[in-house]
């Protein structure tokens, strides 16, 4: 795979038709950053044949720095701390590295001060158990990968906030009292089948239904019904739906059809949603919903022969647009970096690198980062790893049992 | 009420330098021994959340928690655990909600992308049952952003709730007049119609009208032509049955304009066309490949993937082989 030349890429400018509106104006000021960028990657390309160079060193430096000390800017974050250390963790896993044994027992440590004697994760120690924060520290857990980390989830109590967030049209809050949309669906269903607490099929009853009901007119899943087509919300609509084995009610090419449509042919990176701009964290969460759809389209025996998007032109709006030359990856340009796009632009970038079992590679070999499983996020070998420890351990029995006992 | 979001106030006093909190023992947030993501909280911040922490645990319900409780949100409104706490508090003192509303509104004016503070909102509303504020903040917000998803998801709450419909065509109206690139306001557009009159057919007729003549302005505006496929979802003879709208592209192709969306949409009546034994033989399996190939090659390349694998499926639903071409 090689670079577009720049005189290629410049003529995919946007086409404003002499009807400029706010829309327009600012998709112009983006494409004018990533045609600097594009401009000076093309000019540095001629000399350096490494060019574009994923800069592992700087990003490793970066990501282990912060699992230490974070700045008082992280203070909004602070709700989030199985996050920061879920985005942390899987991005290094994505280049290879595992944190050293101490690091990792000291953070299933603080993982388990975030878990809540009633069942579920917080935000940090002492917080409320949140569905988001729990579905960050179940992935954080089983990227660790060690027993003392999978022992840390109490999967009966577990079980039982999962039933306190359902709700009867099968939606789930996000927490006790919460708001509940698209991600409370995925994050339980995600949960559930890695913990191995997934037996209990009253749990998710009518959830598909409800999922379903998020398609929209365009293609894509809005966050509850009527809401308009988002990346985010697509992800986890789509991930939800494979997960309980229904993804056969999803109208896939109306879905499949948004999803390429969302891809920028200037910038190469995705949009979000219709006519807005281009950033990096949707490289996964539009890039994901390919295999998502292959495994669909396989099913039906159309498997496809290459990825469904450019994934050259992904990886190229990846390196040369969204690295921080300090390491950490950013939105886009001129946007500072931060441990969200690090994650999320990484994990696209594994996404785009990997079709199927083949390597589509931009950029020299040293750019090669490990592949992700689409479900879930995390690395393969990881899951399969802990699908298997979890597997060991009884079901937890589910509170409807106990409550047909009495 | 007074605003105790720390830099902007001089005479902010820390919760331990105040006398009334003098009976409350601050109780630090339980860290581990070796640091992990630790942040480096500033001195107001972890000042105010060592009482919160306490009060939390005393399981106080008091006007002292309630100020706390503004002084955390202030701090970070995305504390879903302090919103819980002060609904918890509103509750306990039958405090008087429409203060609260105001207060909630100056926070969400600052932090508009945050689902805590649009939450709260909501569930306030709920308890009043009064959503006669909620269009204007909503409308307040998307002055300045009007795309932003929270506003909108409230909005599309509110008006469903309370059966707030009327006029809403109208705010889409203008809305598309500012930015007919607003796929937000297209989709507010499908959503009033959806759960007021329906896509009925003189109303799918009208609807048609507006969207192809919108069309016409722009020809590259996928929010118009998404509305058209989502329109043509309610026709019952599908998407290439449409005279109107087979007039309109067949004289859009004719002059020239070699719109991806345009050629895109002509590939999927051939297909359609196709599927159904081909009743319209100008949308014909060929004239699929040849539109598959153009927007591979020429017109939409970076979606070359994706058109050869619509070509490959035409190929193999068809029975025409393409690999001769
Ligand atoms: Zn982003």
């Amino acid at each position: 795979m090689e670079l577009r030349p720049y005189s290629e890429i410049v003529k995919n400018a946007f086409n404003t038709e002499n009807y400029p509106t706010k829309t327009s104006s600012e998709q112009l000021n983006t494409e004018k950053l990533v045609l600097r960028k594009y401009f000076e990657a093309s000019d540095s390309s001629k000399n350096n044949l490494q060019h574009p160079e994923l800069l592992k060193d700087k990003h490793r430096q970066y990501l282990i720095n912060s699992t230490y000390k974070l700045s008082s800017v992280y203070e909004v974050l602070d709700a989030s701390q199985p996050w920061l250390c879920y985005w942390i963790t899987h991005a290094l896993s994505l280049l290879g590295i595992q944190l050293e044994n101490t690091r990792k027992r000291a953070m299933a440590r603080f993982l388990a001060k975030c878990q809540s004697p009633d069942g579920g994760f917080g935000g940090g120690p002492g917080q409320t158990p949140h569905l988001a924060t729990t579905y960050a520290a179940v992935n954080a857990l089983v990227i660790l990968g060690t027993e003392e980390a999978y022992n840390v989830i109490n999967r009966k109590k577990l079980l039982e906030f999962l039933w306190r967030l359902r709700q009867p049209d099968g939606s789930f809050e996000m927490h006790e009292g919460g708001e509940a949309d698209v991600r409370g669906v995925y994050c339980a269903l995600s949960i559930a089948s890695l913990a191995g607490v997934m037996n209990d099929s009253a749990l998710f009853e009518n959830s598909a239904e409800w999922v379903v009901s998020c398609q929209t007119y365009e293609g894509g899943f809005s966050g509850c019904p009527g809401m308009e087509a988002h990346g985010g919300y697509t992800f986890c609509g789509l991930a939800a739906l494979v997960i309980l084995n229904k993804s056969h009610l999803v109208d896939e090419k109306a879905l499949l059809r948004w999803l390429v449509f969302k891809q920028m042919k200037l910038e190469g990176g995705f949009q979000g949603r219709t006519n807005k701009l281009t950033d990096g964290c949707y490289s996964f969460w539009q890039g994901a919903a390919f295999p998502l759809i292959y495994s669909i389209l396989h099913t039906a025996g159309h498997t496809p022969k290459t990825h469904l998007f450019s994934s050259s032109a992904l990886q190229e709006y990846l390196l040369v647009c969204c690295q921080n030359s300090n390491g950490g990856l950013v939105d886009k340009p001129g946007k500072n970096r931060d441990l969200y796009h690090t994650c999320y632009t990484l994990s696209g970038l594994s996404v785009a690198q990997h079709f199927l079992d083949k390597i589509c590679l931009l950029g020299h070999k040293g750019n090669q980062v490990m592949p992700t499983h689409p479900l879930y996020n995390i690395r393969p070998d990881h899951v399969r790893k802990a699908l298997l420890y979890f597997s060991q351990f009884q079901f937890p029995r589910s509170p409807t049992d106990e409550t047909e006992r009495t | 009420m007074s605003d105790y979001s720390s830099d902007e106030n001089d005479d902010y006093v820390l919760y331990k330098n105040r006398p009334e909190w003098s009976d409350i023992t601050p109780l630090a947030q339980d860290d581990n021994e070796e640091p992990i993501v630790a942040i480096d909280y500033t001195e107001n911040f972890k000042d105010c959340y060592d009482y919160f922490r306490a009060i939390v645990q005393k399981k106080e319900i008091s006007e002292r928690a309630l100020e706390l409780t503004q002084t955390a949100a202030n701090l970070n409104p995305a504390n879903y655990t302090v919103w819980q706490y002060r609904r918890d508090i509103l509750k306990g003192l039958d405090k008087d909600l429409h203060e609260e509303l105001e207060f909630v509104e100056k926070i969400i004016l600052k932090q508009s992308k945050n689902y805590q503070v649009w939450h709260h909102r909501k569930v306030l509303v709920e308890w009043l049952k009064d959503p006669s504020k909620e269009k204007y903040l909503t409308e307040h917000v998307l002055s300045k952003d009007a795309k932003n998803y929270h506003a909108w998801q409230h909005r599309q709450w509110v008006i469903k709730t309370f059966k707030l419909y009327d006029g809403e065509l109208d705010y889409v109206d203008l809305l598309l007049k500012d930015d007919i690139r607003n796929n937000s306001a297209w989709n507010q557009r499908y959503f009033v119609i959806n759960n007021t009159t329906g896509f009925t057919e003189e109303v799918l007729r009208q609807e048609i009208e507006y969207t192809l003549s919108r069309i016409r302005e722009i020809t590259e505006n996928e929010s118009a032509w998404n509305y058209l496929r989502g329109l043509l979802l309610h026709d019952k003879a599908g998407l290439s049955n449409n005279t109107t709208v087979k007039a309109f592209v067949e004289e859009l192709y004719e002059s020239n304009n070699r719109s991806p969306f345009l050629l895109a949409i002509i590939v999927d009546m051939c297909l359609e066309q196709v599927g159904a034994g081909g009743g319209d033989s100008n949308y014909s399996a060929k004239r699929a490949v040849e539109l598959c190939k153009d927007l591979m090659e020429k017109f939409d390349t970076v979606r070359a993937n994706y058109w050869q694998h619509m070509l490959d499926s035409i190929g193999s639903e068809s029975g025409e082989g393409t690999s001769g071409n």
